[in-house]
């Protein structure tokens, strides 16, 4: 039993770098995810006899190129003799690390090619390189099983029919594409970091995975300023999640043991935003490092230099005018000039589906001593919620309004 | 490689000048989409190009029952019906968009890239 625990999780944690070799080699998504599940199979056979191998990612490999092999062998598809000559030419040893981790990325980009819609790309990155199932993908965009399944189903069969290439684009088309990776990478993050759906508050494997590509990312491209922004707030963000829930509520920023933060990540993204500071050429990702450099700054709530924060948030609306920066900018503006002048910037903005405008009017509303409406708010957050800790946060505020 | 069909849809009613509003911009598109025919053999993923008579100029055959129904006008009611195409041969999506852009310029209209599942 300990061993097949074992296997999973090595499965697990090797799953993205398993797919990404094989669809190289192989060129196609549907083998290289057959392969994969077969060789779990053999190592959820022979591991619990034989121990787990010394270099288990490099078995998964092999055992998973031959299994693919037998298969195009044994089917009879239509171009099985040209494959399989390709395939005798590839004496591609087990990767070593570098390579391998290029990989990956090559299949990020192909999963956020522009020609696939938004959604179906942030589905792939989670099926592909995050290994999660389609239910579990399902669950966290609160969408049927069913519909999830052909949107992933759908994108990979266009990948396949259409030719698009499994390759990091140069030139002209990397900083396009490049800002979509970061967009599903933020995304996959954020999905981790505070679960949509009503299972584990926190998703580790998501925001793990977030985290590992987006090292990988800027290893390729140490250049890209918004790389390394992307990787300062996710770490400085990261850093926090040990003191975020306790006893199953989510504590918010202002009360949050600053004990239990993560120093060693917090000076990792320290030094990033110094790093995108002398580059000079802010970014939507670098400007929400810096916030997050911000707080983690403060030795405690009181000390954050909330006009830091709210010039920091001026800079950001210039880049992305949108509602939800608006949202964070008046949370900050709160703390400046008071909840009133806060709450009138919340009411004017169109986001009465967002479980966090509501939560924020609430806090604001309890602020103002308008307990009514604050009452009436917290119910509207928490009907738009599902995320068990965020739940419970939302409840113990209001119950102290009763 | 792959072929690819780059068609490109326009009005399903053509007006004088088709949709290039004068006479003037019609034959700029000509002269541009010739001179992209033109690169395009040129680079080697020229397969087949033609631009199409107006929609209204179709006949549907229906040969599936004893005898043939011939139908005047499309198959389809629409705003929007094919104009012309190319099929062209590009070794991947990312080549072969390029190119679309490209006849999407010369031609002043959208271009739709649809890969094809096989030819004979």
């Amino acid at each position: 039993m300990q061993t097949g625990t074992a296997v999973e999780r090595v499965f697990r944690e090797e799953y993205g770098r398993l797919i990404a070799s094989l669809v190289r080699r192989f060129g196609d998504i549907d083998i290289a995810e057959e392969a994969a599940s077969e060789a779990l199979v053999a190592a959820l056979e022979k591991w619990p006899a034989s121990g787990v191998p010394p270099n288990p990612g490099g078995w998964l490999t092999t055992t998973a190129g031959n299994r693919a092999i037998d298969r195009i062998r044994r089917e009879k598809l239509r171009d099985t003799k040209h494959r399989a000559a390709l395939m005798n030419h590839d004496d591609t040893p087990p990767d070593p690390t570098g390579p391998v981790e290029d990989d990956r990325l090559r299949l990020l980009f192909t999963c956020c090619h522009p020609a696939l819609a938004p959604e179906a790309r942030i589905a792939l990155t989670l099926r592909l390189l995050g290994g999660l199932t389609v239910p579990e993908i399902a669950r966290a965009f609160l969408v049927p099983e069913t519909t999830m399944g052909q949107r992933i189903t759908r994108a990979k069969k266009k990948i396949s029919a259409a030719n698009v290439p499994y390759r990091v684009p140069e030139g002209d088309d990397l900083p396009e594409r490049l800002s979509g990776v970061l967009t599903v990478l933020f995304l996959v993050f954020n999905e981790g970091y505070l679960a949509s759906g009503d299972g584990d508050p926190v998703r580790v494997e998501l925001t793990g995975e977030a985290i590992r590509l987006v090292r990988i990312l800027r290893g390729l491209l140490p250049d890209q300023p918004e790389v390394a922004g992307l990787l300062g707030l996710l770490l400085l963000t990261d850093a926090r999640r040990e003191s975020r829930v306790r006893n199953g509520q989510l504590v918010p920023l202002p009360e949050q043991d600053r004990a239990g933060w993560d120093r060693d990540l917090i000076a990792e993204g320290h030094t990033l935003v110094r790093e995108c500071l002398a580059i000079n050429q802010p970014g939507r990702y670098q400007i929400l490092a810096a916030i997050n450099a911000v707080h983690t700054d403060a030795p405690s709530a009181a000390d954050v230099d909330w006009a830091q924060v709210v010039a920091l948030y001026d800079q950001l609306t210039r880049l992305d005018d949108s509602p939800i920066v608006a949202l964070n900018r008046a949370v900050a503006i709160a703390e400046l000039d008071g909840p009133e002048v806060a709450l009138a910037l919340v009411d004017r903005l169109p986001l009465t589906g967002y479980h966090a405008w509501h939560a924020t009017r609430a806090e604001l509303l309890r602020r103002l001593g308008r307990r009514a409406e604050a009452r009436a708010a917290y119910d509207e957050a928490l009907a738009a919620t599902q995320n068990r800790a965020e739940r419970a946060h939302l409840e113990a505020k209001r119950a102290e309004l009763a | 490689m792959t072929h690819y069909l780059m068609s490109v849809h326009g009005p399903a009613e053509m007006e004088d000048y088709g949709n290039y509003g004068s006479k003037e911009a019609m034959e700029e598109a000509f002269e541009a989409t010739s001179a992209y025919n033109d690169q395009l053999k040129a680079d080697g993923y020229w397969v087949f190009a033609g631009g199409l008579q107006p929609a209204s100029t179709a006949t549907v055959v229906d040969g599936q029952g004893e005898k043939p129904v011939m139908t005047d006008g499309p198959y389809l009611e629409t705003k929007e019906l094919i104009g012309g195409f190319w099929v062209i041969d590009a070794p991947d999506l990312d080549v072969a968009l390029e190119l679309a852009a490209a006849a999407s310029k010369a031609c002043r209209g959208k271009v739709e890239v649809r890969p094809f599942d096989g030819l004979a």
